[in-house]
């Protein structure tokens, strides 16, 4: 009887929130935490008590997995490997080599311990103009030089996850939305959601013409907004895409850029992978297609990065916003006070990426691992017959497993999922935690391990494929004699999408011991 | 720097507000200094900067251990091969060796009187981040938090601006030295009730900021039985808990808690930060620490907005683990902060200007009522400004900190060298010579000339728009902003 009216009170709590179904599914896979939920109920904020963070799904599972269980080349052969974490591991002894070559760049080397005192004490929001600087820099030569950034429009912020949350509070009210197109990297979220008040709204891709963004969806999406009376307020694009690896050609960006513009509202590009891009196409970014003969109105161009994939520092929470619009460069540094970089850091970024030379041969040497790995990782995979959508950047591959599904259906995909989970023992990502609309895709990373773990990896993923056409044939056979066709394709609805679990447990693992836990996947 | 009327409708609420704090006839003095920056040999007579609670007073020490220690560093040939790990850790957890540092430097801080648990220090983007977050989980938008005036002017940023909380100030008066009075807090708490305005929690400032004082125990015990009455939670911003450079002992919030005393803990939460103790804002190392499950929970999972970096999170936690260095720092820093403060208070006794008697802090409360033309905040503004631009001094007028009377300062004497100090009091000291001989009432035409010569809004001064621009000033090339007062 308490466990029912507690119940109440936390789903009553939990309507105004989208996570409804799965909040029930959480009650009754948790009771525990009602108990507390509910004491703290009204002693804390709405923010502090609903799901907004997005890690109270049975995602967590793979984590679990991973964490009980951790794959060691030799201590424990048999454990599970992590391909769930977009990491880029390849390129640190270069890094580590340039460290040795300069220990100025340090505040704590015998070198560089004279500058200590004015760079700890140095707390002024728009950073040490070297660190603009160098940023600008770099953002430059990823692109080839082909544009050039004003270092005074770079502003800091704690992560990417720093800088979509405070140009989200920059650019929309509670209850306002930014569209997104789907597949989608699920810290979105959180980090555009949670504390905001924002929502966000899917525009739809598709595998039949390669998940393109397509000037159809993007009016649909529109328009649903408007008949639900939603205010839109800007598109938010991810390029290069995240869970995808594609790049966005020039007629898509041109496209896109035209839409915002004839609706008036603001484009946010999440650049974050701009130099993982390991062969042609070039990458362009949007700050190339405003300089073209495009018509634009600059205020509504805002680019999000940082060093966490492109160099591999997740660690050291180099996030940055790059607006066209002055007021929000000057309203996003005013926020940056809430996630500043470390000026320690600052300080050491500032110094390697200044380094014209470093620079020039890390982006290259860095686009040739990363093919290198691709290329084995998506040979090994189609040795058995699978295939990934046909990609040139990020960290990962957008793996096709829908003909291992029993169906195409959601709830195949997690079975499946589960299956190579435990079986296999791969920890990789299902396609439904980045909203994905069509069953059965799944987002394999390869840059976070060494070639001997890749092995292991395809191997154990030749031989589940392998296993699996045996037992396939074999319901074949079945299939035939009970003349029973088992298939179900559901289209998924709208509403349906926004409520299905969809949200990755960012690994924010709830299991507070975790040592390899990863606060971004 | 204005925006256009296009960008009203473009740009959010939040980004078209004031809430940010910046926008107040108070950068005359960050403007006068950015313009006419001391510099005791290339420019003596120059604006020194005496608003900025700074306390780079022991870097020769920090300096001495990391020499001492490359190990510390990943970036030296010793530390180097932990470079990887260190940069590509992002768990919001942090380091398991950076919380059990900083909770044994929370624990030498309180004298060894109470002991931290490491598993509750939660990051944040320094105090700044950490006052924001505890807001975000405590309070929904229209919410209010309690605070003595006077406090830090920040807190209406930090607190209010992206989260929508309001602040209620309980103000507190020099006829009994600023202490918080119970009668203070029920009237502030009875008023906010008959404003149907929910009161989620009280916010403190121990030691204080600007007072420099810390919370007797009686207080501090009232404070706590007063919290559980109404059942809101208590904040305890403890960001200049090692400040505290003389007697009276601090008595930390987590003391109160090991006395007996009835207390719900989920209500208790402490801010801290190694911007004042140690002297590294630019670091950025905010921390929030809750006795509360769900906050710590939730709060770190908020952390992700304002993470420590793992490069600074790995000096600290070598440098705070070496026991002898944080003995050895603190009592160091508080004997370095007693002087400084002996220094500068008897300088300004010499010509009869008091402070609110203080042990702790960066500052001195600076009472300068009987210089006020008149007891109102137009004269306080306007004797800061002579200050300012004859005396030419930044120090922080009591209204910018919300006090309820005027003619107060904060004046800052820790971030500066010995001369400059000297040569401040010295401009003090005839400041005050020739204000006593020209002020008298019956000398009206030359106070009024030097009104007239100042350039001062005539704009009343309601409560909402008192607040310190805090110097995150809109000259973008500045060398030498800071972004917290």
């Amino acid at each position: 009887m308490v466990i029912n009216s507690l119940l109440s009170v936390f789903i009553s709590h939990c309507i105004d929130s989208n996570y409804y179904s799965n909040s029930l599914r959480l009650v009754i896979f948790r009771s525990e935490m009602v108990f507390t939920l509910s004491d703290q109920h009204h002693l804390l904020s709405k923010i502090a008590t609903n799901d907004g963070h997005g890690e109270n799904s049975p995602y967590f599972d793979g984590w679990k997995a991973y964490d009980s269980d951790p794959f060691h080349a030799t201590k424990n052969s048999n454990g599970v490997i992590q391909m769930g974490l977009a990491e880029n591991q390849l390129c640190f002894n270069f890094v580590q080599e340039w460290i040795k070559r300069n220990p100025k760049a340090s505040i704590c080397t015998v070198d560089g311990v004279t500058q200590f005192k004015d760079i700890a004490i140095f707390q002024d929001y728009h950073g040490l103009p070297e660190f603009r600087n160098a940023v600008a820099n770099f953002m430059g030569r990823v692109r080839g030089g082909r544009v050039t950034f004003d270092p005074d429009r770079i502003v800091m912020s704690g992560g990417a996850t720093g800088a979509h949350e405070s140009i989200t509070f920059c650019l929309a009210d509670p209850g306002e939305a930014f569209l997104v197109p789907t597949p989608y990297y699920p810290g979105f979220d959180r980090d555009l959601r949670w504390r905001t008040g924002v929502q966000l709204l899917p525009v739809v891709c598709e595998s039949s013409n390669n998940f393109k963004i397509t000037e159809a969806a993007l009016e649909a999406a529109y328009e649903k907004a408007q008949e639900a009376k939603i205010k839109v307020k800007g598109l938010l694009i991810t390029n290069p895409s995240n869970p995808l690896g594609t790049i966005l050609d020039r007629e898509t960006l041109r496209s896109i850029v035209n839409f915002i513009n004839q609706k008036n509202i603001h484009l946010v590009c999440d650049e974050i992978y701009a130099a993982t891009v390991f062969t042609q196409p070039k990458f362009i970014s949007i700050s190339e297609i405003i300089e073209e003969d495009i018509e634009c109105n600059r205020n509504l161009i805002h680019i999000v990065y940082s060093l966490s994939k492109d160099m591999g520092f997740p660690g050291f929470r180099v996030g940055i916003i790059y607006s066209y619009n002055n007021a929000v460069v000057n309203c996003c540094r005013k926020m940056s006070s809430f996630g500043l970089v470390s000026t320690q850091t600052q300080h050491l970024i500032a110094s390697m990426l200044s380094d014209q030379e470093f620079v020039e041969s890390f982006i290259a040497e860095s686009a040739k691992r990363l093919a290198m790995r691709h290329r084995i990782f998506t040979r090994g995979l189609s040795q058995v017959d699978i295939s990934c959508l046909k990609s040139n950047a990020g960290l990962f591959v957008w793996m096709d497993l829908r003909r291992l599904l029993k169906d195409s259906t959601v709830k195949a995909e997690m079975a499946l999922w589960r299956m190579i989970i435990k079986d296999v023992k791969l920890n990789v990502s299902p396609g439904s935690s980045f909203h994905c609309s069509e069953p059965g895709w799944f987002r394999v990373c390869f840059a976070n391990m060494d070639d001997d773990t890749m092995e292991v990896a395809l191997r154990r993923i030749q031989t589940f494929v392998l296993k699996g056409k045996e037992a396939d044939l074999e319901v074949k056979r079945q299939r035939w004699r009970n003349d029973i066709l088992r298939l179900s394709l559901k289209p998924l609805r709208y509403d349906e999408m926004t409520m299905t679990p969809r949200s990755m447990m960012s690994p924010h693992s709830p299991i507070p011991h975790s040592p390899l836990v990863r606060a971004r996947t | 720097m204005g925006f256009t009327s296009s960008n009203q409708h473009l740009l959010s609420k939040i980004a078209t507000s004031l809430g940010h704090g910046e926008d107040s006839p108070y950068f005359d003095g960050w403007k006068a200094y950015d313009k006419d920056p001391f510099n005791l040999t290339q420019n003596p007579n120059g604006v020194i900067q005496m608003g900025l609670a700074e306390n780079p007073l022991c870097f020769d020490l920090i300096q001495e251990w990391i020499k001492k220690n490359p190990k510390a560093s990943i970036c030296t040939a010793e530390g180097v091969d932990e470079f990887k790990d260190i940069a590509i850790f992002q768990d919001y957890h942090g380091l398991p060796e950076f919380r059990n540092a900083v909770a044994k430097f929370m624990g030498r801080a309180r004298g060894g009187r109470v002991t931290f648990d490491p598993d509750r220090i939660v990051m944040s983007g320094g105090a700044t981040g950490a006052n924001e977050l505890i807001a975000f989980c405590l309070a929904d938008p229209g919410d209010a938090f309690l605070v003595p005036s006077p406090y830090y002017p920040a807190f209406d940023r930090d607190l209010r601006w992206r989260t929508g909380v309001q602040l209620v100030p309980v103000p507190c008066h020099s006829s009994n030295d600023f202490k918080i009075t119970k009668a203070a807090l029920e009237t502030a708490y009875e008023k906010a009730q008959e404003s149907n305005i929910k009161v989620k929690g009280l916010i403190i400032t121990n030691p204080s900021n600007p007072l420099g004082t810390i919370l007797d125990r009686e207080t501090l015990r009232t404070l706590v039985s007063f919290i559980n009455e109404k059942n809101i939670h208590l904040i305890c911003d403890e960001i200049y808990a090692a400040t505290v450079f003389t007697e009276p002992n601090f008595v930390s919030i987590a003391e109160i808690l090991s006395e007996d005393i009835a207390c719900n803990r989920d209500l208790i939460h402490i801010v801290y930060s190694l911007s004042k103790d140690m002297g590294l804002p630019g670091f950025r190392v905010g921390i929030v620490y809750s006795y509360n499950d769900e906050v710590v929970n939730c709060g770190r999972k908020m952390s992700s907005y304002g993470l420590v970096s793992t490069q600074t999170q790995h000096l600290i936690a070598s440098m705070l683990l070496d026991e002898e260095f944080t003995e050895s720092f603190i009592t160091e820093s508080a004997k370095r902060l007693a002087t400084r403060h002996g220094v500068f208070t008897r300088g300004l006794a010499k010509v009869n200007i008091d402070c609110l008697n203080s042990n702790a802090g960066l500052f001195c409360w600076m009472d300068l009522r009987r210089l006020l033309k008149e007891s109102t905040v137009e004269a306080e503004l306007a004797l800061w400004r002579l200050i300012i631009h004859e005396v030419k001094l930044n120090v922080s007028p009591g209204s910018s900190f919300h006090c309820s009377e005027p003619g107060w300062f904060r004046v800052c004497f820790a971030n500066m060298d010995e001369e400059t100090m000297e040569v401040a009091l010295q401009r003090i000291h005839t400041f005050v010579h020739q204000k006593e001989t020209v002020v008298p009432a019956k000398n009206k035409k030359l106070w009024r000339s030097n009104l007239r010569s100042l350039s001062f809004s005539s704009r009343r001064l309601g409560l909402d728009e008192v607040v310190l621009m805090s110097p995150h000033s809109p000259i973008p090339h500045s060398p030498l902003l800071r972004a917290k007062t």
